[in-house]
C-alpha cells in the first residue's frame, strides 16, 4: 500500500470515528447515507474506472439488495443477519451475473442501454406490484440480530456498522485491484484487443468483476435499508444509476479513494443547493444547480477531484512561467 | 530443424461477396523465418488474423504444435504458444515499459482467483519481463512510460510483448512499419536471434528487408497465393513481377 493511500484512510478513519462525537443526529443519518453511496459508488468503480465497463444499471444491483432484506426478513420476529446480509449479496450477485453475461457480448453503448434495459426490467418486477409493495414500498418490521440480543438498530450503531463494511469494501478492492485479477481488468480498460491476443479470456474477466460489482453494489443496498428500514421502488429508478455514474466522474474515475471523494462530494453539493438559507427559494430546482456544478466539474476537472493535484502539477509550472514573460508597464 | 509448429490448410475467409483469404496452404517451420508480401487489400493480415483466431474461419484448418486449434478462441491458442504483434502499436501507454511486459508475461501464469496476493509478488511475470527486456535492449527504459517512447522504439516493445508470452510462433504483422533504416537493421538482426527458439510469420512491406531475413515467402494478391518459394525462386517469379511491376521483365 502507498503512502498516501494510507494517509487517506488514516484521516478517513479518525474523521468518521470522530464524527458521531459532536453530530446531531440529523448529521449522523446524512453521514450513514453518503458512506453507504460510498459503497455504492466503489462497487461501480470497479466496472467503470477499473474496468471500462460503463454500466447504466447499477441501481438494480442496489435495489435487489435491499428489497431482498427487506422481503426475507421474519415479519414476527428478528432475523440473523448471518443469514440476512450474505442472502442480499447472493440475490444482487445472481442478478448482476444474468445480467453480465448477457450484456457483456455488447460493447460500448450497446452495453450501456443493455444495462439500463435489465435494471429497468428490474424496476417494473418491482414497481406498483405486490411484491414490492405497490408505489409506496415495503417496511423493515425487525431488524436483523447480530449476535444473541444485539440487534442491528440505533443511529450509531448502524453508523458503526456501514463505516466498518465501507473499510472492508476499500481493503477488498484494494487488495483486488493489486492483484493479477486488478492488473488484468485494467490491461482490458486500456486495450481488450491485446489483451485478447495475449492469451486473457477477457470475457470471463469481466463478467467475475461484474458479479463482484452487483455483490457490493447489494451490500449498499441493504444497508440502504437496514438504515431507513423501508425501501420503495424509486431505489431501483435509473436516476439512481446516473446519480452514481456522476458520483464516480465527480471523484475521479481510476481511483478508489475518487468514487469515496466523490460520493461525499455530490452528497455535500446535494445539501448545499437544498438549503433554504443559502439558496431561498431557488433551492426548490436544487438539481438544476447541482447540474450545473456538475457540468462545469467535468468541464474544468476532466480527471475529477482527485486528479486536481496532477492537473496543478501540471498547469501550473506553466501558467507561472507565461505570467513572467508578460511585458512589465511602469505606472 | 523441420519441425511444422503452424500449418493452414486451405484458409477461407469471406465477408459477404467478398473472399478475404481463398483457400490459402500456409507453413511455419522451427528456425525459419516465413514471410508473406502482396498489395494493399491482398488479405495478408486477415490471414494472420485466422491463424492467430481473432477471425473465425469461413473454411479451411489451423494446426498448432500438431493440435487442430481451427475451433479454439484466440487466448487459448495463444496460450498454446501463439503470439501476435500488430501492424499498428497495441501497447498500454498508462503502463511502465515494465509493467507492459509484465502484463504480458501474466498472461501465461494468471491465477486471477489470487486476490489477496500482490502483482509483485508474481516472481514468474516478473523474471520473464525482464529476461525478455533484457534480449529486446529496452530494459534501459524499463521505468519509462510506454506512451513516451519514440515509434521504433514502440515497435520493438510490441514484439517485446508479444515474446513476454513465451511463444513458439511468432506472427508479426508489419513489424518494421514506420521505422528508420537503422531501426529497421536492429529489428532484422533481432528476428534472426529469435530463429532458433521460433517459427516466425512475417507480414511485412519492406521487400529489402522480406528479401533479407526469410526463408520462404508467400505472395497473395486478392486473397489468393500466387506463388510461394525461397526468396531467389520469388525474385524469378513471372507470375509475381506481372503482379508487382504489371509486366514480366
Amino acid at each position: 500500500m502507498k503512502k498516501s493511500q494510507l494517509f487517506f484512510l488514516l484521516i478517513l478513519a479518525s474523521v468518521l470515528v470522530f464524527l458521531p462525537q459532536i453530530s446531531s443526529e440529523y448529521v449522523l443519518d446524512w453521514l450513514t447515507k453518503t458512506m453507504i453511496f460510498a459503497i455504492f459508488a466503489l462497487s461501480l468503480e470497479l466496472l467503470v474506472g477499473q474496468t471500462g465497463l460503463v454500466c447504466f444499471g447499477q441501481s438494480a444491483f442496489f435495489g435487489i439488495g435491499a428489497y431482498t432484506a427487506v422481503l426475507f426478513s421474519a415479519k414476527v420476529d428478528h432475523t440473523y443477519l448471518g443469514y440476512l446480509l450474505p442472502l442480499a449479496i447472493f440475490a444482487a450477485a445472481l442478478y448482476a451475473l444474468i445480467v453480465g453475461a448477457l450484456s457483456l457480448r455488447t460493447k460500448g453503448v450497446y452495453f450501456i442501454m443493455v444495462t439500463l434495459a435489465f435494471a429497468q426490467m428490474a424496476y417494473y418486477v418491482i414497481h406498483d406490484t405486490p411484491l414490492g409493495g405497490g408505489t409506496d414500498g415495503i417496511y423493515l418490521y425487525h431488524k436483523p440480530i447480530i449476535f444473541r440480543d444485539l440487534v442491528l438498530e440505533g443511529s450509531i450503531f448502524i453508523y458503526f456498522f456501514t463505516t466498518i463494511c465501507l473499510f472492508l469494501v476499500l481493503g477488498f478492492l484494494g487488495l483486488l485491484s493489486s492483484s493479477r485479477f486488478g492488473r488484468a481488468l485494467i490491461g482490458i480498460k486500456i486495450n481488450e484487443l491485446r489483451m485478447r491476443a495475449m492469451g486473457f479470456e477477457t470475457y470471463w474477466y469481466k463478467l467475475v468483476a461484474f458479479v463482484i460489482s452487483g455483490a457490493i453494489a447489494g451490500i449498499a443496498g441493504f444497508l440502504f435499508a437496514m438504515k431507513d428500514g423501508f425501501v420503495n421502488p424509486e431505489i431501483l429508478s435509473w436516476h439512481l444509476s446516473g446519480a452514481v455514474l456522476m458520483m464516480i466522474i465527480l471523484g475521479g474515475l481510476g481511483h478508489l479513494r475518487g468514487a469515496v471523494i466523490g460520493a461525499f462530494t455530490y452528497a455535500l453539493l446535494e445539501e448545499l443547493f437544498r438549503s433554504e438559507i443559502i439558496f431561498g427559494s431557488f433551492s426548490k430546482n436544487w438539481h438544476l444547480g447541482l447540474g450545473l456544478t456538475l457540468i462545469l466539474s467535468v468541464a474544468l476537472l476532466p480527471k475529477g477531484l482527485f486528479g486536481i493535484r496532477d492537473q496543478l502539477q501540471k498547469s501550473l509550472p506553466l501558467y507561472l512561467a507565461n505570467f513572467k514573460k508578460l511585458p512589465k508597464t511602469k505606472l | 530443424m523441420n519441425q511444422i509448429l503452424l500449418r493452414g490448410k486451405n484458409l477461407s475467409r469471406q465477408w459477404g461477396g467478398l473472399l478475404a483469404v481463398n483457400q490459402v496452404n500456409i507453413e511455419i517451420f522451427l528456425g525459419k523465418i516465413h514471410a508473406v508480401i502482396g498489395t494493399n487489400g491482398a488479405g495478408k493480415s486477415t490471414l494472420i488474423n485466422l491463424l492467430a483466431g481473432e477471425v473465425p474461419l469461413s473454411g479451411g484448418s489451423v494446426e498448432l504444435l500438431e493440435q487442430d486449434v481451427s475451433l479454439w478462441s484466440e487466448p487459448r491458442r495463444a496460450r498454446l504458444g501463439l503470439g501476435k504483434s500488430f501492424q499498428k502499436n497495441t501497447i498500454f501507454p498508462d503502463l511502465s515499459v515494465f509493467e507492459n511486459c509484465r502484463l504480458a508475461a501474466q498472461a501465461r501464469h494468471q491465477r486471477p482467483w489470487k486476490f489477496w496476493e500482490t502483482i509483485n509478488s508474481c516472481t514468474y511475470s516478473r523474471t520473464q519481463a525482464q529476461k525478455v527486456l533484457l534480449k529486446t535492449g529496452l530494459h534501459v527504459l524499463s521505468e519509462k512510460k510506454a506512451g513516451l517512447l519514440s515509434h521504433g522504439q514502440k515497435r520493438q516493445l510490441e514484439v517485446a510483448m508479444c515474446l513476454a508470452t513465451n511463444p513458439k510462433v511468432l506472427l508479426l504483422d508489419e513489424p518494421l512499419a514506420g521505422m528508420g533504416a537503422e531501426e529497421t537493421n536492429r529489428m532484422l538482426n533481432f528476428l534472426n536471434e529469435l530463429r532458433p527458439e521460433h517459427g516466425i510469420l512475417l507480414v511485412e512491406h519492406d521487400m529489402d528487408a522480406v528479401f533479407q531475413v526469410a526463408d520462404m515467402i508467400t505472395v497473395m494478391v486478392n486473397g489468393a497465393v500466387i506463388a510461394c518459394g525461397t526468396p531467389p525462386e520469388i525474385k524469378n517469379n513471372k507470375d509475381v513481377q506481372i503482379a508487382y511491376l504489371g509486366v514480366a521483365s
